[in-house]
């Protein structure tokens, strides 16, 4: 998704009001309920939340001069930097070290890097078809990209070819050097 | 369950785990070294038990898998060594151009070239002048399609202090800043800075 963009793509950027900041709140914890306890922390009460408006629909949303997370159609995707804050709120799957290089270039990750015995999946009954799931490596601590799945994980783990999950947003990408101001 | 604070590595901009897919890995270790040398252990280990370790995080993928992966690592790094060493050299040889234009009478306005090289944003900078000195302050393009920076009013001194000083910031010490000056009249005179002669 950003594997061109620059500042030419930025359409508007304003500030949000606060009761819409606060109703971005409620929709991220609802999305993912482990935020709960820290989402004031992470999106204080008192920050200016800024929308950043982009080509293709995308929309960024800022916190203090960082971008924390976006939207493309009606679901909220968190980007790295706030994935590394708090890595447990989010379904997690993990990939052998032969993918990194892959990952971070931006390719969809196949079916066999995440079944291979350094890849993780989380046991069954696994994630849904569809979900935002985070993506980390064997041997890493954090994470380095952020995608949707493309069949369930029970499915990758049977059939085992093709792609498995769609790229979203990787360490390296062009949302991940983007510097607000 | 609190947030976590990430050392980021101020060469590639990756977590520190990531630093040897970036390709800079050498400065990486530098600077970790520098800044965070607790952190150097954790990552890369005491540099007897480096190849343990190494070896290690690679079982699961098969020797010759691995082998590969390190051999293309080592690619992208040397490349991208070259590519830096090639930016370095272009930024050396390359000078800021300070041109001061006469207009009428005493007036004069002062134009800006050759900043791209630096990653200088122009835009930005033209505002910074425009508030820094109280003048109008644009962006514009030059008779060779390149972007630069027109400010109105006799500054040329004060912009290029200000451009030393910027390129200082960026580690960029020794660039070259020309002055030239130039009439706009259809008569240029040699002498400059002398108020413009009648036809």
């Amino acid at each position: 998704m950003f594997r061109k963009f620059s500042k030419e793509d930025v359409h508007s950027r304003s500030n949000v009001k606060s009761s819409v900041q606060r109703t971005l709140k409620t929709k991220l914890v609802s999305q993912f309920p482990v935020l709960e306890p820290v989402i004031d922390e992470l999106v204080p009460k008192k920050s200016q939340v800024e929308l950043i408006k982009c080509e293709d629909k995308i929309q960024l949303y800022c916190v203090d001069g960082e971008v924390l997370f976006f939207q493309k159609f009606n679901e909220l995707i968190p980007t790295l930097k706030f994935v590394h804050r708090i890595p447990e709120a989010f379904p997690t799957v993990q990939v052998d070290r032969g993918a990194i290089k892959f990952v971070m270039s931006g390719a969809n990750i196949m079916c066999p890097g995440l079944t291979s015995p350094g890849a993780k999946l989380p046991d069954a009954p696994g994630l849904e078809n569809d979900t935002l799931v985070v993506i980390t490596a064997e041997n890493k601590e954090n994470a380095l990209a952020v995608g949707r799945l493309l069949m369930s994980t029970e499915d990758i783990k049977s059939i085992n070819k093709g792609h498995g999950v769609e790229l979203y947003h990787h360490l390296g990408d062009c949302l991940w050097n983007f510097n607000v101001d | 369950m609190s947030l976590r604070s990430i050392v980021y590595c101020k060469v590639c901009s990756y977590p520190l785990d990531y630093c040897e897919f970036s390709g800079k890995l050498k400065r990486c270790k530098v600077w970790v070294t520098e800044n965070h040398p607790e952190l150097y252990s954790q990552y890369y280990g005491d540099t007897e038990t480096e190849e343990a370790t190494n070896k290690l995080a690679a079982s699961s993928i098969g020797d010759e898998r691995e082998e590969k992966l390190e051999k293309d690592l080592k690619r992208l790094q040397s490349k991208q060594e070259n590519r830096e060493q090639r930016e370095l050299a272009k930024k050396l040889s390359s000078k800021v151009i300070i041109k001061r234009e006469a207009r009428t009478k005493r007036k004069c306005m002062i134009a800006i070239s050759g900043l791209e090289v630096f990653e200088i944003d122009m835009k930005k900078l033209a505002k910074t002048f425009a508030s820094k000195f109280a003048t109008g302050c644009s962006v514009s393009k030059n008779a060779e399609k390149k972007e630069e920076i027109v400010i109105q009013g006799d500054l040329a001194d004060e912009a290029e202090a200000y451009i030393h000083k910027l390129l200082e910031e960026k580690g960029m010490k020794d660039v070259k800043v020309e002055k030239i000056e130039t009439k706009k009249k259809k008569k240029p005179i040699t002498t400059p800075g002398a108020a413009p002669a009648e036809e």
